[in-house]
C-alpha cells in the first residue's frame, strides 16, 4: 500500500477523533508509517456485527417478555457475552448457567447467586429482578 | 508517581508494547523488527472454536508469544507474572511503578473505557503499558492509541481480570535484563525461519494450507448455513483480519517493513525484493477485504459471489506459498 492510498474514510474511530497507525510505502518505495481515520470495509464489517448483536438483544427481550427465558439471558446478550464467557465470569458450570436461563429456575435463585450475575453484567440485583428494557 | 516513559503509537498492540518497553530500557528496536524477529505473522483456522458465533480465524500466534520469542532470540530476560487475587496484582504493579519500572499488561478489551463503544468486545489478548499512578487513575500507554490515556483503579482491575478465552489473570511483564551487545543478525534469521516453517506447515489448519481450507469452507458456507450466517461469518473474518492492525493486509505491510529493515542489517539485497513482493500480497489481502465487504453489504444471495471471493483467497494462498518458499531459500 502506498502512503497516499492509506484510507481516510469516515469510520467508528473518526467519531471520537482516534486514528490508527499503518505501514505504507513512500514515493521511493521505502516503508514509513501513516495515520488512517478508518476504512469502509472495516466499518461495514463492524456495523454488521453490531446489527447482529442488536437483533439478538431484540429476540432475547421478546423471549423474556413472553416468559420463555429469564432476564439473565437478556443481560448476557446486552453485555455481548455468550454462554462460555458468562459462565467464566460467574464461576459456574455452563449447564448450570443454561438452567438459569429458564424463568422457573430463575425465580428460585438466591440473592447470593443473583449478585454474581448482577456483578458480571455490571448492574444491580434490583435491575436483574425487576426486568425492564428501555 | 510516574515513570519517565515515552509513548510511541504502533499498528499492533503486542509489538508496540514490546518495542516501547525495550526502547525505554535502552534497546532501540522498531515495531516491524519486533514483529519479524518474534515471528508474529501466522495463520490458523479453528472451525470448532466459535468467537462471536463465527468460526475462529487467527492471524497471530498466541498472546505473549511474539515478545517471548523475541526475548529468546535476542538474549533478553523478561519477567512474567500472573496473579490469583486482584489485591496481589495491584500490589505488584504499584511496586514496579514505585521502582520506576513501566510494566506491560495483558488485558481484556471490553472494559477499556477509552475505546469507542463499537470496539468493546470480550477479547482478552490486548496489551498496554502502565507507566504511572495518581490518586484516582493509572496512566496508560496503549500502543494503538495516538496519545497516552488513563483508566481508574477500578477499571484497570476489571480489564486485568477479564474472563473468558485467554483470560489475562492479571498478567504483567517487563524486561529485567538486556545484554550490552545484541546480535540482530542471527535473531532475524531465526525469526524468518520460524515464520516460513509456520506458514508452510504440513497441517491443514495452519499457514498457507489453513488459508486454502478457509477458501474451501467459504464456498460451503452459504449452502450449509444460509446466506445470513455466511455473511456474518465473512464479516467476522474481515474484522479479525483488519481490525486495529491485526491480520491480513496490515500484518503483511508490517512484515514487508521488517524485511526491508532486515535486508539492510543482513546486507542482503534479495530481502528487499521480497519486501516488495510482500507489499503486493498485502494489497491482495486488502482487495479481498473490499470484495468480502461488498458481499455482506449488499447481502447478495447468489452463491456465485462466495465462489469469487473463495477464488481470491485461494490465489493469495498460492502467492504466499511461492513467497515463503523463496524466503526460506534466501535465508538458508
Amino acid at each position: 500500500m502506498k502512503k497516499e492510498e492509506v484510507p481516510q474514510d469516515k469510520g467508528n474511530l473518526s467519531n471520537i477523533n482516534m486514528k490508527e497507525l499503518v505501514y505504507a510505502t513512500d514515493e521511493k518505495g521505502n516503508y514509513t508509517t501513516a495515520l488512517s481515520t478508518g476504512w469502509e470495509p472495516k466499518t461495514i464489517a463492524l456495523s454488521n456485527s453490531i446489527d447482529e448483536i442488536s437483533e439478538r438483544i431484540a429476540v432475547a427481550k421478546e423471549q423474556v417478555e413472553n416468559n420463555e427465558r429469564s432476564p439473565i439471558y437478556y443481560f448476557m446478550e446486552v453485555s455481548r457475552m455468550d454462554l462460555s464467557i458468562l459462565s467464566s465470569y460467574v464461576g459456574m458450570w455452563q449447564w448450570r448457567v443454561k438452567r438459569d436461563f429458564k424463568p422457573e429456575n430463575f425465580k428460585g435463585l438466591s440473592d447470593k447467586v443473583l449478585q454474581k450475575y448482577a456483578d458480571a453484567f455490571d448492574i444491580s440485583i434490583n435491575e436483574l429482578k425487576n426486568f425492564k428494557t428501555n | 508517581m510516574q515513570t519517565n516513559f515515552t509513548h510511541h503509537q504502533s499498528a499492533h498492540c503486542e509489538n508496540g508494547v514490546a518495542s516501547n518497553l525495550l526502547k525505554h530500557n535502552g534497546l532501540d528496536i522498531s515495531e516491524p523488527m519486533v514483529f519479524g524477529i518474534g515471528s508474529g505473522l501466522f495463520f490458523v483456522y479453528l472451525p470448532f472454536l466459535k468467537v462471536n458465533y463465527a468460526p475462529a480465524i487467527s492471524y497471530r500466534p498466541l498472546p505473549g508469544q511474539i515478545f517471548n520469542k523475541l526475548a529468546k532470540r535476542l538474549g533478553l530476560k523478561i519477567k512474567r507474572q500472573k496473579f490469583a487475587s486482584e489485591a496481589n496484582a495491584t500490589k505488584a504493579l504499584d511496586h514496579n511503578l514505585k521502582n520506576n519500572i513501566p510494566s506491560g499488561l495483558q488485558v481484556g478489551v471490553y472494559n477499556l473505557s477509552y475505546f469507542p463503544d463499537e470496539y468493546r468486545f470480550h477479547f482478552n489478548a490486548h496489551n498496554l503499558v502502565v507507566y504511572g499512578k495518581t490518586e484516582t487513575d493509572y496512566l496508560i500507554s496503549d500502543p494503538v492509541m495516538e496519545n497516552v490515556t488513563t483508566l481508574t483503579h477500578k477499571e484497570l482491575d476489571k480489564v486485568r481480570f477479564a474472563k473468558g478465552a485467554f483470560a489475562p489473570r492479571g498478567q504483567m511483564y517487563y524486561p529485567i535484563q538486556i545484554p550490552e551487545q545484541v546480535d540482530f543478525k542471527s535473531a532475524i534469521v531465526k525469526g524468518i525461519k520460524n515464520t516460513c516453517r509456520d506458514m508452510l506447515a504440513p497441517m491443514p489448519i495452519i499457514g498457507v494450507r489453513g488459508i486454502r481450507f478457509v477458501s474451501k469452507q467459504i464456498r460451503k458456507w452459504p449452502i450449509k448455513n444460509g446466506t445470513k450466517k455466511a455473511n456474518h461469518y465473512l464479516a467476522q473474518m474481515v474484522r479479525m483480519q483488519e481490525e486495529i492492525g491485526t491480520g491480513g493486509g496490515g500484518f503483511r505491510f508490517i512484515y514487508a517493513a521488517f524485511l526491508e529493515e532486515a535486508s539492510k542489517i543482513l546486507e542482503n539485497k534479495e530481502l528487499e525484493n521480497l519486501s516488495k513482493e510482500m507489499t503486493v500480497i498485502g494489497d491482495l489481502w486488502r482487495d479481498f477485504a473490499v470484495e468480502a465487504s461488498r458481499v455482506y453489504k449488499n447481502r447478495s444471495t447468489k452463491a456465485d459471489v462466495y465462489n469469487t471471493i473463495a477464488d481470491q483467497l485461494l490465489y493469495i494462498a498460492d502467492q504466499e506459498e511461492i513467497f515463503f518458499k523463496k524466503l526460506k531459500k534466501v535465508i538458508s
